[in-house]
């Protein structure tokens, strides 16, 4: 059951525009909790990778996302709509590659792509036909389609699901997991096709355990323990909110002279630690040349200069670490 | 260091421990069917039938059996090679059938004049086989309702259609059909051979061509249909609830064949009766399939194809 309209908590003028939004949504399954006040939302043509481990609750919040299921309470909005009522609408502008392929094994690869053709209202004649061809041909699996999916491998698999998701040209697609079994160059190939769609004006819901797929792809993170969001963002912007310190690791042959770079400019802090790299705190990294110019001045013979930089890997664990006991708010670092 | 997440500050509290939310309903879709969808969940369930030989080739060995080979073995034996003593048992034997058959063997046999083989070969190809046509279909139709549903839960492909816009009723529709079908063509191909079999056989001694009577053909066209949609309608309520495809053939077992039991006795009894009795028991037939399927679109929700059923 979705929450009613009245029921429902007032949309913040972002989330309007946004292509979903999801506001304090609840969905429990018996005494489990799969989503526990769960609130973010999806700009349009940006890829939102939802982040968390096994259980987290983010192929609930897919399916909550496509109205396959009801929130216990909050509201699920989609292109405005709420999926509980507008359901048809919703779903027909949706494309989903879920954990498993979902495919018929039975049927040729062809059929299968029919089906969903037929099922999204592209018919059976001429647009169908195209758009299959385009969508097979985009995602390398038009040489197989006249054979049995039974006999696929694991990565054509999941090509074909993927060239299912985008055929009838949906305005969000979203990826449960879409690498899960691929070997590291069919999930490269994999990754490097979602990045394609939205650099066509897509909009990906991607959700993912592993850190290094959400790397690089993501424009917005969501990261989810226990149904809750930790934290959510744009990844370097998150890295710079939990660590908005600028760091570059020094070495020189003697670790003293690093000192001098205490009243260069830009530099805020420089932490000396025994006979190891000095931490210096600056404002910039962009200043680095200007700090060994300076070092290289004095006559410092430098061994080592490094930018310290937090990858989301370092976020989404320091993050975890940080919540404790599942709370999320307030974090002390 | 201190970092705000974009969270709710305060999200609702949860329920006290032990309470839960309030059980929600199964959400109903409503408005008006769509019969293209109803028709490609149905062709595509049927496509993959028909790669499934493992399945399918029994199921034409059943309708075999049942419509060709025992008629022709026992029709042939009793016409051109059975003693006279066993035709004059089975002759006997007719003397239980109600009147209103007997006077329908005597008229269709040449009255006086019939010969025993005539009358006793006559009565079984007309009687005696009646049940088969209900049989068979239920069998077939029973087999494939009871995996369709969550078969496709097992599979995984539950969850394909459950994010897709196809409506539930109309998968749950699509699904019927696609279990309807098999069974139905099987019986009505079989029944075909058989009567050309019964034709062959029995009419050289009945004065010609008879069969299909008046009564089979209401049977086939009226009573046997609604008979097989309201056995399915329980079968794939079955299917959407139960938790493996074992437990649905298990369970569709025990539905089916009180349903097969009544099936058979009406049709044998409308076989014995008139036409109107036939008309009247199809028609009521027909009532509680309507019934049975407005009641089991119900049972398919998109949480139970995706295998969380945990709604009312």
């Amino acid at each position: 059951m979705s929450a009613t309209s009245a029921d429902a908590p007032e949309q913040a003028p972002a989330a309007a525009q946004a292509v979903v939004a999801l506001d304090r949504v609840h969905r429990t399954f018996g005494d489990q909790t799969a989503l526990d006040g769960l609130s973010f939302t999806v700009p349009a043509r940006s890829i939102t990778v939802l982040l968390g481990p096994n259980g987290a609750g983010k192929t609930t919040c897919t399916r909550v996302i496509t109205g396959a299921l009801g929130p216990d309470a909050g509201a699920v909005r989609v292109f405005g709509l709420d999926p509980a009522v507008d359901g048809p609408e919703v779903r027909r502008r949706i494309g989903i590659v879920s954990a498993k392929p979902a495919l018929y094994d039975r049927l040729s690869g062809l059929d299968n792509l029919r089906y969903a053709a037929e099922l999204y209202g592209l018919g059976r004649r001429d647009v169908a036909a195209r758009r299959i061809e385009e969508s097979a041909e985009r995602f390398g699996i038009g040489g197989a389609l006249d054979q049995q999916v039974g006999g696929y491998s694991t990565g054509m698999k999941t090509r074909l699901a993927l060239a299912r998701s985008v055929l009838h040209e949906p305005d969000l697609v979203l990826y449960d997991e879409p690498t899960s079994g691929l070997d590291p160059e069919s999930s490269y190939a994999v990754l490097e096709l979602i990045r394609e769609m939205t650099d066509e004006g897509g909009t990906v819901v991607m959700c993912t355990h592993l850190l290094l797929e959400a790397e690089g792809l993501a424009d917005q993170v969501v990261m989810l323990q226990d149904g809750r969001s930790l934290v959510q963002g744009p990844p370097d912007e998150l890295v710079r909110r939990y660590w908005p310190e600028q760091t570059v690791l020094i070495s020189a042959e003697d670790p003293e002279v690093l000192r001098r770079l205490t009243g260069e400019s830009g530099v805020h802090d420089v932490r000396l630690d025994g006979a190891g790299p000095a931490t210096v705190v600056v404002d910039d990294l962009a200043r680095i040349p200007d700090l060994v110019l300076a070092l290289a001045r004095t006559g410092a013979r430098v061994t080592r200069v490094e930018a310290e930089r937090h990858s989301l890997e370092d976020l989404y664990f320091a993050v975890r670490r940080s919540s404790g006991d599942n709370r999320i708010g307030e974090v002390e670092h | 260091m201190t970092l705000t997440t974009d969270s709710p500050a305060d999200p609702p509290a949860p329920p006290p421990k032990g309470q839960g939310y309030p059980k929600r309903p199964v959400q109903r879709e409503t408005g008006r069917l769509h019969w293209d969808q109803i028709a490609t969940v149905a062709r595509t369930d049927l496509k993959q039938l028909i790669q499934a030989k493992d399945f399918w080739g029994p199921m034409v060995g059943l309708g075999a059996i049942f419509f060709c080979v025992v008629p022709t073995i026992l029709l042939f034996s009793l016409t051109s090679i059975a003693g006279v003593d066993a035709v004059e048992q089975i002759s006997q034997t007719l003397e239980v059938l109600p009147s209103r058959a007997q006077a329908k063997i005597e008229a269709a046999t040449g009255g006086d004049a019939a010969t025993p083989q005539g009358q006793a070969s006559y009565a079984l190809a007309v009687f005696l086989f009646a049940p088969v046509a209900v049989v068979v279909p239920l069998t077939i139709s029973t087999a494939v309702g009871a995996a369709t549903i969550v078969g496709e839960r097992e599979r995984g492909t539950g969850e394909f259609l459950a994010h897709s816009p196809a409506g539930v009723r109309e998968i749950y529709l699509g699904k019927l059909l696609a279990s309807l079908i098999p069974g139905y063509v099987t019986t009505v191909v079989g029944f075909g051979i058989y009567s050309l079999i019964v034709n062959l056989i029995v009419g050289p001694e009945v004065g010609g061509w008879f069969f299909p009577t008046e009564q089979w053909w209401i049977l086939m066209a009226w009573v046997v249909p609604p008979f097989l949609a309201l056995t399915l309608s329980l079968v794939l309520r079955l299917s959407a609830r139960v938790k493996s495809t074992a437990a649905a053939q298990q369970a569709s077992g025990l539905v089916s064949l009180p349903l097969i039991m009544v099936a058979y006795s009406q049709s044998t009894g409308a076989l014995f009766g008139g036409s109107r009795v036939t008309w009247i028991i199809g028609g009521l037939a027909w009532l509680l399939a309507i019934l049975g399927l407005r009641r089991g679109m119900r049972a398919v929700s998109r949480a139970r194809l995706l295998g969380v059923a945990d709604e009312q």
